[in-house]
């Protein structure tokens, strides 16, 4: 059960302590904190605040992973749970706005789930299709416009602070908590690493694989649907063309960052939610440094292909495992 | 044949050829002679070397030893387009052709006729049309080749590497999804090649097919040769002997007699039990305390009868009963809900998961049986893992090591362990001694004997004769996809098995020829 975080998570730590090194160099006032009105502010808080649905999306994304699938319909399903939450904000209670979202978000996972495990379509194909759709059924339910609200409590949801810390974040350690609680506290993390590792040899073992596959992709969809919620909170309104838009493509980057092979078996949610922090800290350093924010993708793209050079067989000190490991497969 | 060879001049000699494969030696000194204008069959049970022998020819894989001579030169291809260049052309079972091109890009993929840099299209259809037709086809060469049938695409495949003066023709399995009619089609082409002098190796289990077109077979059999004959002077239960019987010794079974094992409870039975086009339907009465064996040649039904026992194929026919309640077998989770358990023979592919630790693997049953809700902690699995790594000393002992690095034969412990965390009543093993070394392989053996005197049951997969005689209480013969025979108690024995293998070809006129 101590598996949560694992040795192997030194890299990323590392690249964490580093790139807010960084930070502190081109913005002397990163690590300040000061306390207003009950809630803290600073750079740090900045950080965790915007990271917070690519940490949500990404809880759900290591785990599809691990199974060696994807999914990329997580931004649409974002938009779709964010319309649903805003369209209802300002005539139900909170407790009804939530069922509904995350009941959507639910139905979403299901879908794929379905695609994936039953219909056993790719998953790269199969969630494409809800990445397009989504979209589509996002604009149908906001009717094309950008349907805001003032419920406070939905407000409160994005923007309030509980004990000094923003709500999103508190929601977001909260579901980190409950998903490990979950998946390392049954047997399901054992029999998703063995699903993704080898799904036939697992299948023979008694496992049902087609069981895991389907719950990994609900879950995610539940997370989206969160993420989503918060994303339309935070702007107190729900934009059916933007909201989420790419965040799928980041997502998954913060899980191949936090050190799961896309090829899926091992995986850990700690790290994945790190690998999005380590986003989006590069993301807000670029911010405060002043250079125009063209440049984030550009640096994106050289710490995913440094992390995936680290992580690489022929490149680690883990080669000769590999090597052994082809010998044997031959 | 009208086409026999000359024997004074060998067209490709392989002599002294070695490989391993970390500890396990897949070819060991063999020796293969081909003469030009000859047909001859490779054969020899799966794992026999044939496939290796055929990728360290044809430059797949590097040798450890041992030379191949082409036409009196030797030869030592890097790769296999470098064996093409030196002209042994290779068309394996799965045709590694491009199916979205047409039938003449394929045929002149790499080589297309050019003029100012752009392929001639209407030239190339002509040459592919003019190629074909040599082979005996007139099929619209403009259509993908994806469109035809698998033996068009064969023969395409061969006309390709003929027309790229191939001397040495290695077909591996061409027969293997063709039917009768597409066979003799391929078989005529095989006879035209041959008389032109291009040495064909025909690597087949169809042995019938064998006997029909090749001039000479040689067997293979653990890696080693075990001899090459003339086809026409080999008697089939000769044949059958020397791909699975080891030096022949009149083993025969160490187990206490039958009549005490009648005394004993059914754990399963079969009725009627099978799946059309799968396995013709069959009866089989499992006991506790009891190793059934299931003998015949690759291709007989043997794995497909395991794999419908345990669950993983569906039985579309028969009643299965575990102890005496009828139960039905839908998928594995069943088979495991029932307490039974299953080594298939593809290790890796389907058995161990290579990423996770030996830990991990051994206790992967039990947790799936258990279910998501009541988790083996750690503890539990740590002592588990300890257990079996103790019991059936598996090396190295680390228990958090992944398992892909272990050998062949501590896998397979790996998932002996694994279905006996489950305490199973019914153990099926598919050829738990192949591939793994001499050492283990005594191990695996003691083990199944071990097992079956505290009771549990099991039904045992080998192509190792000897082996099937030492541990069986009954043995039951496989041919053409249907169990043939049932030995119990004194009669079994090595020769009683290969008779009831080769029984179906002693009335043949291919037995006369002796």
């Amino acid at each position: 059960m101590t598996a949560l975080l694992p040795r192997r998570g030194l890299a990323q730590i590392l690249a964490l302590i580093v790139i807010l090194a960084v930070d502190r160099v081109v913005s002397p006032q990163f690590f300040d904190l000061r306390l207003q009105d009950g809630r803290l502010f600073g750079s740090l808080i900045d950080v965790l605040n915007r990271g917070t649905p690519v940490a949500l999306l990404s809880l759900g994304m290591v785990l599809v992973i691990a199974t060696r699938g994807i999914d990329l319909s997580v931004g649409a399903v974002m938009a779709i749970c964010g319309a649903i939450a805003a369209s209802l904000a300002d005539s139900h209670g909170l407790p009804v706005v939530l069922a509904a979202a995350l009941g959507a978000g639910l139905v979403c996972g299901l879908w794929n789930g379905f695609l994936v495990a039953v219909l056993g379509m790719q998953p790269i194909v199969a969630t494409l299709i809800l990445m397009v759709a989504g979209r589509g059924i996002a604009q149908l339910i906001t009717e094309g416009r950008i349907v805001t609200f003032s419920s406070p409590d939905l407000v409160w949801l994005g923007n309030g602070s509980v004990l000094g810390l923003p709500v999103p974040v508190v929601i977001a350690l909260g579901m980190l908590i409950l998903t490990g609680a979950v998946v390392r506290g049954s047997a399901l993390g054992l029999l998703i690493e063995a699903t993704g590792g080898n799904a036939r040899a697992s299948e023979l073992a008694g496992v049902g694989t087609r069981a895991m596959i389907l719950a990994v992709y609900v879950w995610c969809g539940v997370c989206a649907a969160l993420a989503g919620v918060i994303a339309a909170a935070d702007i107190m309104g729900a934009d059916a063309n933007n909201a989420g838009l790419w965040l799928e493509l980041d997502a998954i980057l913060a899980v191949v960052i936090g050190g799961t092979s896309l090829f899926g078996g091992r995986f850990s949610l700690v790290l994945a939610v790190l690998g999005a922090l380590i986003i989006q800290t590069m993301n807000t350093g670029i911010l405060l440094s002043g250079y125009p924010p063209e440049f984030n993708l550009l640096v994106k793209a050289v710490v995913v292909l440094a992390v995936l050079l680290l992580q690489s067989p022929k490149f680690s000190g883990f080669a000769g495992i590999a090597a052994r490991l082809r010998r044997t497969k031959a | 044949m009208e086409n026999s060879s000359d024997p004074a001049s060998p067209l490709l000699e392989v002599r002294g050829i070695s490989k391993s494969f970390g500890a396990v030696r897949a070819l060991q000194e063999v020796d293969f002679t081909l003469r030009a204008g000859e047909i001859h069959a490779l054969l020899g049970e799966n794992g026999a070397g044939k496939s290796t022998l055929i990728k360290v020819v044809t430059g797949v894989f590097p040798r450890d030893a041992g030379i191949v001579r082409l036409g009196g030169e030797e030869v030592a291809p890097r790769s296999a387009k470098a064996a093409l260049g030196a002209g042994i052309a290779t068309v394996y079972q799965e045709v590694n052709l491009l199916p979205n091109l047409s039938v003449a890009q394929n045929l002149f993929l790499d080589r297309q006729p050019m003029r100012f840099g752009i392929v001639r299209e209407g030239e190339m259809r002509r040459r592919a049309k003019a190629l074909l037709a040599d082979f005996g086809l007139d099929i619209d060469v403009a259509a993908p080749l994806g469109n035809y049938s698998v033996a068009i695409q064969h023969v395409t495949a061969i006309a390709r590497a003929v027309d790229l003066s191939a001397r040495v023709l290695i077909l591996d399995e061409p027969t293997a999804s063709l039917d009768r009619h597409e066979v003799e089609i391929l078989f005529g082409i095989m006879r035209k090649l041959a008389g032109r002098g291009i040495g064909i190796v025909f690597v087949s289990h169809f042995l019938d097919q064998v006997y029909e077109i090749s001039n000479r077979i040689t067997v293979l059999r653990n890696g080693r040769l075990v001899g090459e004959r003339e086809t026409a002077s080999l008697p089939r239960l000769e044949l059958i002997r020397m791909m699975l019987g080891r030096e022949l010794a009149e083993t025969t079974s160490a187990r206490a007699s039958a009549t005490e094992h009648k005394a004993r409870e059914i754990c399963a039975s079969f009725e009627a039990y099978g799946k059309a086009g799968y396995v013709a339907p069959f009866d089989l009465e499992l006991r506790h305390g009891e190793v059934v064996g299931l003998a015949g040649l690759l291709g007989s039904g043997r794995t497909e009868t395991a794999r419908l026992v345990f669950g993983a194929e569906r039985a579309d026919r028969g009643q299965a009963r575990v102890e005496g309640a009828a139960v039905r077998l839908q998928s594995p989770r069943d088979g495991v809900r029932h307490g039974f358990g299953y080594c298939p023979e593809e290790r890796k592919t389907d058995g161990i998961v290579a990423e996770l630790s030996v830990r991990e693997n051994i206790v992967l049953a039990l947790q799936a049986k258990r279910g998501l809700h009541r988790p083996l902690s750690r503890r539990e699995q740590d002592e588990i893992a300890r257990r079996y790594v103790k019991m059936l000393d598996i090396r190295p002992s680390d228990p958090e090591r992944p398992v892909g690095l272990l050998s062949g034969g501590n896998q397979q412990k790996v998932l002996l362990a694994r279905w006996l965390a489950t305490s199973p009543r019914l153990l099926v093993l598919d050829e738990p001694t192949r591939g793994i070394d001499v050492g283990a392989h005594a191990e695996i053996i003691r083990l199944i004997r071990e097992l079956c005197d505290n009771g549990l049951s099991l039904l045992v997969i080998s192509s190792e004769l000897d082996e099937i005689v030492t541990y069986s209480d009954r043995v039951v013969v496989l041919r053409d996809r249907a169990h043939v025979e049932e030995l119990a108690g004194g009669a079994i024995d090595v020769g009683n098995i290969l008779a009831a293998i080769a029984a179906d070809g002693a009335a043949t006129a291919h037995e006369g020829r002796a």
